[in-house]
This record gives C-alpha cells, structure tokens and sequence, in this order.
C-alpha cells in the first residue's frame, strides 16, 4: 500500500520590499510620521516660534529684531505682569486644590452602588462637555451687578438689602472666577478618579475589612496609594489647563476690575493682540513655562512606581 | 449797454444755488462750491478687495453694497466686500501689511494706518479733492488721516458717543436742561442718585464706554498722557484734578460699575435701573424699535446731549474713528482710489449714512446737512460728533505707542484705581505714566 505523503507547499522567498516594509522599525516609524508631523508642526514649531518671539521686539504687522531678554527686563518692571503672577498663582493653587477635594469626593459617592449610575455620571460630566465660552456667558449673567440670580433669589428671600457685586471689587471678583473655574473642572477630576477607583481591588478592602481597619483607614492606607498616580496625572492636567485659562476670565472680566482677574494667558492676549506687542506678549507667556515644567515635573515623580504603593516599606 | 439787466444777474445766482441746495449740498456760507479737478483712469480689467469692519446695523451694509454694486455697473471694476467685527480688522490688517498681500483697500479703526504707514499708498489727491468739494475735513479726521505730510487714510467716519439720559429723572433732579459744565454734571449726579436713578459709567475693562468717558474727563481738565512730542506728561496737576472730580462723580454711580464692560451700560439703562450714561446711538435705537412697551416709553422719555466741557474750553471726546486705507502691494490702486472716491461722493456717502441710523458721523463738514440728523431731533447731538473729538494717545502722534495704551487700559485702570479707593490720585497719576512710558519710552 503506498503512503501519500504531503509535500509542504514550497517556501516563498519575500521580496526584499515586502521585508523590509513589513519589518518593525520602518513600519513602526511610518506609523509614527504622521501624529510626529501634527505634533511638529502645531505644537513644537508655534512653542518654538513663541521662544523666539519673545526673545523679539516684533509688533503686529512688523517684523522685529532680536533684543535678547529685554522684554523680560522690561516686564520685571511691570506692576501688571507681576500682578498676573500672583493672580495666576493664586487661581492655580485654589481652585485645583478645591477641585481635587470636591472631585475625589464626587468619585467615592459615584462609586458606590447607585441607580441610574450611567444617567449620573453623563449629568456630572456635563460641565465640563459643555463649551467654556457658553458656561462662562452663564456665569457672567449669574454675577451681573444689576440682574443677578442670585442676588435676586436673597434680596427675595429677604437676606439681603443690595444686589452682590460679585465681579465689581477686586477680590470678590478673584474668587467668583475662582469658583466659576471649580464648577467647570470637577467634573474632569471626578470622572478621572472614578475611572481609576474602579481598577482598585475589592478583595484589598475586604482584607483590611477583616482585619478591622475602619472607613478611613480604608481610604488613607489603599484608596489613596493605590490612587496616587492617577491622581497625580488628573492633577497635572487640572493644574495645566487651569493655569493657562483664558475664556473664563476674558468673558467674565476681560482681566479687571483693574487688572485683579488678570492671568497670564489673558494679560498675554491683551499685550500681544490688542496692544499689538507680539514680542511683550510672548515672553509673557514663555514666563509661564517654568511653572508648568514644576507642574510636570511633580507628576513625573508622583508616576513612578513606588513600593510603599503596593503595600511594602518604601 | 449789454442785455444783462441787475434782474437777470439775480436770477441766475437764484438758479446756482438752488441747484447747490437742490442737491443736499448746502454749505455753511451758502455758497455754491465747484468741485476741483478729478483726473483718474481706473487700470483696466481690475478688481479689488475692501475688507471693512462688521456693521452696526443692516441698514449700512445693505446701502453700502447697493453703491459697491452701482460702481461696478457704472465702471466695469469688480469689487469684493468682506466684512469682520471692527476688533478684528487690525490684526488682520497688520498681517496684510506684513505679508504684503490681502485686500487692496482696508476699512479700519483708529490708529491701524499709523503702524505701517510706509506700506499704504498716499491718497493726497483724493483727499484734497473730497475735502475741496464737501467742505473740509474735521481737525480730529485730518489727525487721523495724515502722517507727516501725506494723507495715508480716507476717514470715513466717527462712531460718535453722547450722554444718555431719562429727561424725567433729570428734571425731578432740578434740571430742566442737560448741564455743560462739569460743575453742573456732578451736581445732576448726586441728585440723581438721591432720587434712586442714579448714574452709571463703566469703570471695566470695556473698550469704548470706559475709553470713552475716562479720556474725555482726563482731557476736560487738560491732563493727556503725552505732549506733542510723545513725551509722557500724565503724571500732571491737571491729572489729578479730573481723577478727583472723577472719585466724585463716581460715588454717585449704581454699584458694579468696575465690572461692567461695553453691553453693561446698555442692559442697565434699558431696565431703567440708571438714568444716565455715555454710550453710542445704540440704547435708543434698541429702545426706539422695541416690541416692548416699557422699553418704548423709555424711548419717549430718553434724550442725548454732547458730553460737558471742562477747565480747558472746548469739547474733548474720544470716538471710534473708521479709516479707509490702500495698500501698495495692491495690484489696481488707481481703480481703489477710483472705488473710494465714488464712495466717499454724495450721492453714495449720503444714503449710506443715513441707512446707518447715526451710528456713523460725517467727516467732511457738508455731510452734516443729511437728513439723519434732523429726520429725529434726538439724534441730533449725535451728528457733530467729529467736531467735538480729538484723537487718541492727545495729544502726541499716532502709531503703536498710543494704541498699545488705548489696548491696555491704562487710562481707565487710573480713574478705576482712584474711583474705587484702591489708590489716591497722585499715585494712581504716577502709576499709570509708568506704564505709558514702558510704551513711549523705548
């Protein structure tokens, strides 16, 4: 009896084109070309661009010689650039340490067992999908010195005998932006760490449960190790679009009353555009770069690994 | 002796100048004036682009285009118009200049022509020839249209700004006339706000109003931020003096008037919750048009009159001013300077102002016979609105320095420092010449 036996098809050589197309570094570098180019060209070409600018004494519609740090010098003696500093700081730091608070708040109540849990979060998420410029119009009717909701409801109320001038007086204006500025962004802070809550292991809090560890125990030594370096991007990122604000508070205020509103961003604009010092306005906003090269930087050590994170001595 | 009797003589001077007032062209001497010479070929097969700021009511654009279209039929030259809000034709315009390529002919704002005066095409003959025949330009619209010794803009016009103001409230104050005087202005406010409609002028950061109403009260008294030389005076007795009559004027004002910018006044006005601002003819023509009956009574009992004079003696307002200006790098200058002075005749400039319901006043003084003004007595202070205005960055040149001053605020910051307690006079003075000087002063 014969045996038939199969011969393998023949091996067939690739060309040389289809192996080297189908090797990994060309074919991983031709996937990267195009989001590299987008990134060249919208992002570190304008960065570049605005170093050099600053570095300039171009105006609006002429171009500029370069002088070195001499709008940086010139600035140092501005009482309004060092006061969109302060301003600028000072947004920064309370409304992304209120955000964080009231946002990580926000995702422990989500992240209980509740009804309508999807409905929920699309409505939590809301402020910050809706587009800055209509929410910021809102608040700037919400603060109206003359047709104030708010004011209103209390003069009714009979709390109040005189509408609120919410955005008239210097720092009644800096902490209306302030909350007008937590009421958009908790929304992403809280989403973001609800995300992250969900990837933590119940069987660590049933451990810690069994073992008699009480609610705070249970947030201090797993909710908040095991969060951290979710919580360090979220805050990144809150801290960065925070400090580089604009629509806010050029809707709400355009920078006053007398320049107390005024952040970098919108003092840059107003330099920049309407004054038609391209040179000034860039440096202003190159001044930025420091802070948020620390922001980053914080989140870079706050991303690594740690052991004290997954439970043992550091 | 000739057949010319002193009859005849008469009658003919009769036949001239009522031809002169027949077509709307009555001059303040009543003379008849002939026109100066007008030589220009258009190149042919042109075409140009005019890129002018967005209007305030449809009535202008529609009267506008209507005329562009006219010119086409009558010239053959093909004319394209684009239209952008009036904040955003002066970056647009810097960038034509310095690229060197975008519409041939730019109707802008203000200082714009001052920046790159060296990129426009000087329009001496044109300007000559408008001014010889309607009149003669405003002093404040030859300011604005000439650098040096030529014209490198067309002014087309001032967006002019009044004292609004509720004829009732200010007669319950006690005055049966708007007052004049800075004096009399200060004590209607302060009878004002004890009757409850009170005054209200913005101290935000809002554009026109605050610009407005600050300047003017910086130069009643004769403070200016710079001299003729561009030498930074705001540091001055007379500065302080309008910042104190200012604080004054200022506790007499609603509250949140330091947040307001340039729509607050309106809104607030147009509720009846104050009884007197400075704002262009917007609120009454809002008010006039309105579908509701409050707001209509409002226009019943509202009226405008032209900002007080102070210590120095004659009218110092600052207005918006649109200027026309024409590229070098423009492929067809002869058919724009042709298109502008089309423009700029009677028979298209006098409808176009009148579509434009007072928001535009007249640079050459013969346009001041338009129907406009006298169609509704109310919009009558508005019409001499060029007259009574001085330019920006008063009383030095025009150019980057003033308008980067006018973009940051710095005059109106000074009045809100003192008008809210933040600062005294003097330190807000000096404060503020440091800031005009980091401009003035490279």
């Amino acid at each position: 009896m014969t045996v038939q036996v199969q011969v393998a098809a023949p091996i067939q050589r690739r060309s040389a084109a289809s192996r080297v197309a189908d090797g990994r570094n060309l074919l991983g570098i031709g996937f990267m070309i195009p989001a590299a180019v987008i990134l060249l060209v919208f992002l570190a070409y304008p960065l570049g661009l605005g170093f050099w600018l600053g570095a300039t004494d171009t105006k609006i519609g002429q171009s500029g010689r370069f002088i070195g740090l001499a709008n940086f010098v010139s600035l140092a003696r501005d009482t309004v650039f060092w006061l969109s500093i302060f301003n600028t700081t000072l947004y920064t730091v309370v409304a992304s340490a209120v955000k964080f608070v009231l946002g990580l708040y926000l995702a422990l109540l989500l992240n209980n067992r509740l009804p309508f849990k999807a409905i929920l979060r699309a409505i939590v998420l809301l402020p910050f999908v809706v587009p800055t410029v209509l929410s910021a119009i809102a608040f700037w009717w919400i603060y109206d010195s003359q047709f104030s909701i708010i004011s209103w409801v209390l003069i009714k109320a009979g709390l109040l005998d005189h509408y609120i001038d919410f955005l008239g007086q210097p720092w009644n204006a800096r902490w209306s932006v302030i909350v007008a500025n937590i009421w958009r962004g908790i929304p992403f802070v809280a989403i973001t760490l609800l995300a992250g809550l969900q990837t933590i292991s119940p069987s660590l809090y049933e451990a810690a449960m069994l073992d008699g560890a009480t609610a705070w125990q249970r947030f201090r030594f797993i909710t908040l190790p095991v969060l951290s370096p979710i919580i360090a991007v979220v805050m990144t990122f809150s801290i960065l679009l925070t400090f580089t604000d604009f629509q806010l508070i050029y809707v709400l205020t355009r920078g006053g009353p007398i320049n107390a509103t005024h952040l970098m961003a919108t003092l840059s604009f107003q330099r920049a555009i309407t004054g038609g010092n391209l040179g000034e306005g860039a440096a202003i906003a190159d001044a930025m770069v420091p802070f948020l090269l620390a922001a980053i930087l914080f989140s870079y050590f706050g991303l690594q690994r740690r052991r004290w994170q997954q439970g043992s001595r550091d | 002796m000739t057949d010319l009797s002193r009859r005849d003589v008469l009658k003919a001077g009769v036949t001239v100048t009522a031809a002169a007032a027949g077509s709307g062209l009555v001059l303040p001497n009543g003379v008849a004036r002939t026109a100066p010479a007008w030589n220009n070929q258009p190149e042919s097969n042109a075409q140009i682009r005019v890129l002018r700021w967005k209007q305030f009511v449809q009535g202008d654009i529609d009267a506008f285009n209507a005329s562009t279209k006219k010119f086409t039929e009558e010239t053959g030259i093909k004319v394209r118009v684009d239209t952008e809000s009036w904040e955003d034709v002066r970056p647009k315009a810097a960038v034509a200049a310095n690229v060197g390529a975008g519409p041939d002919i730019i109707i802008g704002t203000n200082d714009d022509p001052h920046k790159f005066p060296e990129k426009l095409v000087p329009l001496n003959d044109l300007a000559d020839y408008l001014g010889g025949k309607y009149g003669g330009w405003y002093d404040v619209c030859k300011s604005y249209g000439i650098r040096g010794n030529d014209w490198i803009a067309l002014p087309q016009g001032v967006n002019g700004s009044c004292f609004n103001y509720r004829i009732s409230a200010v007669r319950k104050a006690g005055f049966e006339t708007f007052p004049n005087d800075l004096p009399g202005l200060l004590k209607l406010c302060q009878a004002l706000k004890a009757a409850g409609t009170p005054a209200g002028f913005a101290l935000g950061h809002a554009t026109g109003d605050a610009n407005n109403w600050t300047h003017w009260c910086l130069w009643a008294y004769g403070g200016k931020v710079v001299d003729q030389n561009g030498k930074v005076v705001l540091d001055s007795p007379e500065t302080v003096a309008a910042l104190e009559y200012a604080k004054q004027l200022a506790e007499t004002f609603i509250s949140g008037t330091l947040s307001w910018q340039d729509p607050n006044n309106n809104k607030a006005f147009l509720s009846s919750d104050i009884a007197l601002t400075g704002n262009g003819i917007s609120i009454y023509a809002v008010a006039k048009n309105s579908k509701d009956p409050a707001v209509l009574a409002i226009a019943k009992d509202m009226n405008h009159a032209p900002n007080p004079i102070g210590p120095v003696g004659r009218p110092m307002e600052q207005n918006l001013q649109m200027v026309a200006f024409l590229f070098k790098y423009s492929k067809y200058p002869k058919a724009a300077k042709e298109y502008l002075r089309f423009m700029w005749e009677e028979e298209q400039y006098g409808p176009w102002m009148a579509a434009s319901n007072g928001y535009v006043s007249q640079p050459l003084k013969a346009y001041a016979s338009n129907p406009i003004w006298t169609v509704d007595p109310k919009n009558t202070p508005y019409r001499d609105a060029a007259g009574r205005s001085v330019q920006n960055g008063y009383a030095g040149p025009l150019g980057y320095a003033s308008a980067a001053v006018m973009g940051d605020f710095i005059v109106v910051d000074m009045f809100a420092e003192v008008c809210s307690g933040n600062q005294t006079a003097k330190a807000a003075a000096q404060r503020a010449a440091d800031r005009a000087k980091r401009y003035y002063e490279i």
